[in-house]
């Protein structure tokens, strides 16, 4: 390879949602910009185990920079899924009350959101309530309501985010573990634990939960991540509880309380806790967790069974001591920018992240051309899911792995797999939040033989080499 | 898109599917089987080891074998067979159904029908079912999809395992996986007793000397890229003593946890499910609660032979026959409910009729128990059973001779099934 | 020789613990049994344990990547490993047919590996 072509621009640390917003942004310019990523696979940290919720913006106070950034970002959604054609539908949050001084919460709450300038908020009583919400326990006694809130695939957006990227010409590099710095004159050296090296003049510390070592290697300031998990648990699609909203209780100090969730795609979630742990992998679920979760979400929607549950998973979320973001160019280190803390609303306001960055790059020198050949959309494979039969039998005509059905229990054909494999998620993972195959009630039973050969066959690669995310997380041990 | 029509489908052409319709299409009916896998077969495929067949065709079976008989039976009648069709949606069309399907070869396709048979088998409970807390690491599968990689694909998914749950499959692949040069630590039950069947316990689990953990959970999985041990717990008064926990190092967790009829399709057909089961509701005829859609076999409730799965859909096939022909019974029909230590019985309801079988399962384990069929107050059946369990299903036949010369018609009474 | 060894009956689901006690090469005394059978099995399972073998060996068929097979009787439980070693190395042309014998009459010990399992070419 020759040298040049391991200098870039900008070197972005960390291809999660806020990185591949900054990416996409960026990819608008005449800039060569390389994304860094320890993962296997891209959206593999804090931005695969969330709870999808675009926020509406009512929950932070005037001061921060979460709450300008939250609004603004929201906003952002619609003109960015006409480009990228991410699951997102904007369903409406309500905040439920159940006692006279938790209706007094939600009018602070409603104070707080018309001050930070959300659209459409409105406090509605109990029957309104009821009658928006027919699966709300019947105690209830009014809330709030946020027509603006939605629910997205937070991975599906990262990975749309990206791809749009790589299109307009950066690169991406995975398994890229940075693990040192060398500072030159207009340029840092940053290297790979794998040996690798690139050379970039500017750099984005978007490292999540490891911020805050990814600032140290590059000697920036000193901070620390704390890790707060959360734990969240998957309900079956048909599960009779399934709402219309987002259900939110009263918040709590540090978190917005236990939601009842109907994803974008159509299952149900309810979680997430808020622990704030040592380590930043640990992401085991506990049984006590479980049980808090399932009893605090059937407060609100009684008809929730622990039958429906499908399946679980538990994200950390990368929180600074003030717990606002901290999105500033470094005091230390030259042409660095600090994007550290981007815990909940960070996915909703990653497109305003990403706007306030540029500004960033750009008042410390970063000069951005235009590029005249930016095209800001994207296709992918249609979905056989949510499509009509006629709609299925056309496809099947331009491509007959259209009609071939890998994922019985989420619907995915053969198609959609091989796009997701030739798109570079070669995992079961990546090819899972590509794809949905395996995250429906069979949770890959049937379907993972099926996957299992089809990256025997796009990749030819051995069985053995098959992993679930990367690493040491092999699939097959040997063969018979 | 094409349309065929037919007078009945038969969603899946496993066990189930293949006997229905072979029964229906000697009675002349003109039949389609829809399956989604390359051919017919279904599980019985893929398990390997024998113990099939002693009832149904008086000598021991191996899965394959036993499925290969029926294949070889479909392919001598004038059978339609759909492969590689997944069926997607059964919409009601007044004057019988649609069943929608997708190929790659063909599109999609239309099935004009006036019935449907449900014969889809069913699935694994997983860990999520279950509930087992810590890490989500590589190396966490179903018995199942384990037993499909070694004996089909060739792949081996573990070296060092721990079966959770002591359900016939899991035991079955204790002693494949242990031929198959791996090392199986333990099985862990969360009962006091084997789910699974005694030969299993003796010839897959103490041949090989696994010790199986009764009255234990898996209270955590650890490993962060691959699992990398559990943490194994006993039961005190059904609590977990954490005080007597110990860890087993291994690289696979295997669940064989319970199997759960596939019914997504016939929820979407407003099909009503019987909790119990997880099936369909079914009459005296095996038809489900949507005239014209039936269902047998795994799909109805959970068999642990697969010669009954044969046997009870032969007469699901012959009941959509007369069904088709409008020569079904126009008799009363009275409910069949589970009296005491009885989890369920099929079918649902009964009509006076000869020879009608019923299948049910017991919630207790007993040595010489009885099995007492109560209608209203008077006792019609006494049956003695030298041993029951909740993992062997029990079946009885009742005769004409065990009804009273007046059985009211048209009241409302119920045949209670009862063991003791 | 007097080794008492308990094991499970499997003739029935009741499943009688059955107290084995080995006499000679060719005797046994068998307690706990409820019936014939038991001492039948408690008989044979303590002088000649055997136990059907079920496997299955690679192919070269693009579809059915693996046959499986069968002993067509059980097995003396000393050689199922020596059996399962050979099996596990053999390469199988199709096609082959369901009960066509893979290996004859193994070890002299009148016992044939089956094909269970219909592969066409």
């Amino acid at each position: 390879m020759p040298e040049s072509r391991n200098k870039f621009d900008l070197a972005i640390v960390g291809a999660g949602v806020t990185g591949a917003s900054i990416a996409r942004v960026l990819s608008a310019y005449k800039l060569r910009i390389a994304v860094l990523e320890k993962e296997a696979d891209i959206s593999f940290g804090v931005s695969k185990a969330n709870s999808g919720i675009i926020h509406a913006g009512f929950h932070h106070k005037p001061s921060s920079l979460k709450a300008v950034l939250e609004v603004k970002g929201n906003a952002m959604f619609d003109g960015l899924q006409k480009e990228l054609l991410f699951p997102f539908k904007r369903v409406g949050i309500l905040v439920t009350a159940f006692s006279y001084e938790e209706m007094k919460a939600v009018e602070k709450l409603y104070d707080q959101g018309i001050e930070n300038g959300v659209p459409g908020l409105e406090i509605v009583n109990r029957d309104r309530i009821i009658g928006m919400e027919p699966v709300l326990n019947r105690d209830v006694v009014g809330g709030l309501y946020a027509p603006t809130g939605g629910i997205i695939e937070p991975y599906r957006f990262v990975f749309a985010l990206m791809e749009s990227a790589v299109k307009n010409g950066v690169s991406l590099f995975r398994n890229f573990e940075v693990i040192k710095s060398r500072k030159h004159k207009t340029s840092y050296t940053i290297q790979a634990a794998s040996g690798e090296t690139i050379e970039a003049r500017y750099v984005v510390n978007a490292a999540g939960l490891y911020a805050d070592e990814v600032s140290r290697l590059f000697g920036a300031e000193e901070f620390e991540i704390i890790p707060r998990k959360g734990e969240e648990f998957i309900l079956d699609r048909l599960a009779a509880a399934f709402p219309k909203h987002v259900l939110f209780p009263v918040p709590a100090e540090h978190s917005k309380g236990i939601l009842v969730i109907p994803t974008v795609e159509g299952t149900m979630m309810i979680g997430p806790t808020a622990n704030e742990i040592e380590n930043k992998e640990d992401t085991a679920t506990t049984r006590e967790n479980l049980e808090r979760v399932l009893s605090l979400a059937r407060m609100m929607v009684p008809a929730i069974s622990k039958m429906d549950i499908i399946t679980s998973f538990a994200g950390n979320r990368p929180v600074l001591k003030d717990n606002d973001f901290y999105i500033e160019a470094s005091g230390k280190a030259e042409r660095l920018i600090q994007a550290a803390g981007i815990q909940s609303p960070g996915l909703t306001a990653s497109p305003a992240i990403a706007e306030y960055v540029k500004g960033l790059l750009e008042k410390n020198g970063l000069s951005l051309v235009r590029r005249e050949d930016y095209d800001p959309h994207i296709t992918g494979p249609t979905p056989i899911r949510g499509s009509s039969p006629e709609e299925v039998d056309l496809l099947v005509g331009t491509d007959p792995a259209y009609g071939r059905v890998v994922c019985r229990c989420e619907e995915v054909s053969e198609k959609e797999i091989k796009e997701a494999i030739n798109r570079g998620h070669t995992t079961l993972d990546g090819i899972k939040f590509y794809t949905r195959a395996g995250m429906g009630r069979c949770q890959g039973a049937f379907c993972t033989y099926k996957i299992i050969k089809l990256l025997i066959q796009e990749l030819g690669i051995l069985p053995e080499e098959i992993t679930k995310r990367g690493g040491k997380s092999k699939v097959i041990l040997r063969k018979l | 898109m094409k349309t065929n029509v037919y007078d009945a489908v038969v969603i899946g052409g496993g066990a189930a599917g293949m006997a229905c319709a072979c029964e229906m299409d000697s009675s002349g009916l003109k039949v389609a089987i829809v399956e989604r896998e390359e051919t017919l077969g279904g599980i019985l495929l893929q398990c390997i080891h024998n113990g099939f067949g002693l009832h149904r065709f008086k000598e021991e079976l191996t899965g394959p074998e036993y499925a290969e008989r029926y294949i070889e039976k479909v392919e001598n009648t004038s059978l339609d067979v759909f492969l590689s069709t997944t069926v997607v949606n059964i919409a009601n069309e007044g004057e019988g159904y649609c069943v929608t399907g997708y190929s790659g070869s063909e599109g999609v396709l239309l099935f004009k029908t006036e019935a449907v048979v449900l014969a889809m088998g069913c699935r694994e409970r997983n860990r999520g079912n279950i509930g087992i807390p810590g890490t989500r690491p590589s190396g966490i599968l179903t018995a199942g999809l384990a037993q499909r990689l070694i004996n089909m694909d060739g792949l081996v998914p573990g070296r060092r395992i721990v079966i959770a749950g002591s359900g016939d499959i899991g035991l079955i692949m204790a002693r494949r996986l242990t031929w198959t040069g791996c090392e199986v630590l333990g099985v862990v039950e969360i009962l006091p007793y084997a789910s699974g069947i005694t030969r299993n316990i003796v010839q897959c689990l103490k041949d090989f000397d696994i010790p199986l953990y009764l009255s234990h959970i898996i209270s955590r999985i650890e490993g962060k890229d691959r699992v990398e041990s559990v943490q194994v717990t006993p039961l005190q008064d059904g609590k977990p003593d954490i005080s007597g926990s110990f860890p087993l190092e291994c690289d696979t967790i295997l669940l064989s946890v319970g199997l759960i009829p596939e019914n997504e399709l016939s929820r979407k057909a407003s099909v009503k499910i019987n909790h119990e089961t997880g099936g369909a509701y079914v009459d005296a005829h095996y038809m489900t609660s949507q005239k014209g859609i039936f269902a047998c076999g795994n799909v109805l409730h959970v068999h642990d032979i697969v010669d009954f799965v044969s046997e009870e859909s032969v007469t699901c096939g012959r009941y959509v026959h007369q069904y088709v022909k409008h020569s079904l019974l126009d008799a009363a029909q009275y409910n069949v409910t589970p009296g005491a230590n009885v989890k369920y019985v099929i079918p649902n309801s009964f009509i006076r009729e000869a020879g009608r079988k019923f299948y049910l399962r017991s919630l207790i384990v007993k040595n010489d128990a009885e099995l007492k069929v109560m209608l209203g107050e008077q006792t019609i059946i006494k049956k003695k059973l030298r041993h029951v369990q909740p993992s062997e299903m029990i079946s009885f036949v009742l005769d004409n001779e065990a009804f009273p010369a007046s059985l009211p018609i048209g009241d409302r009474m119920a045949l209670e099934v009862s063991i003791h | 020789m007097s080794d008492k060894n308990e094991i499970i009956c499997i003739s029935c689901p009741i499943g009688c613990r059955l107290q084995v006690t080995k006499l000679s090469e060719e005797a046994v005394k068998v307690e706990g049994n409820r019936c014939n059978r038991g001492e039948a099995y408690g008989r044979e399972e303590t002088l000649r344990p055997k136990r059907t073998v079920t496997a299955c060996v690679r192919t070269n068929s693009r579809k059915i990547a693996y046959a499986p097979v069968k002993t067509d009787k059980p097995l003396l439980k000393e050689y199922i490993n020596e059996l399962l070693k050979i099996l596990y190395t053999l390469d199988i042309e199709v096609p082959l047919r369901r009960g066509e014998i893979l290996i004859h009459n193994f070890k002299g010990l009148d016992v044939d590996v089956v094909f269970t399992r219909t592969v066409p070419g």
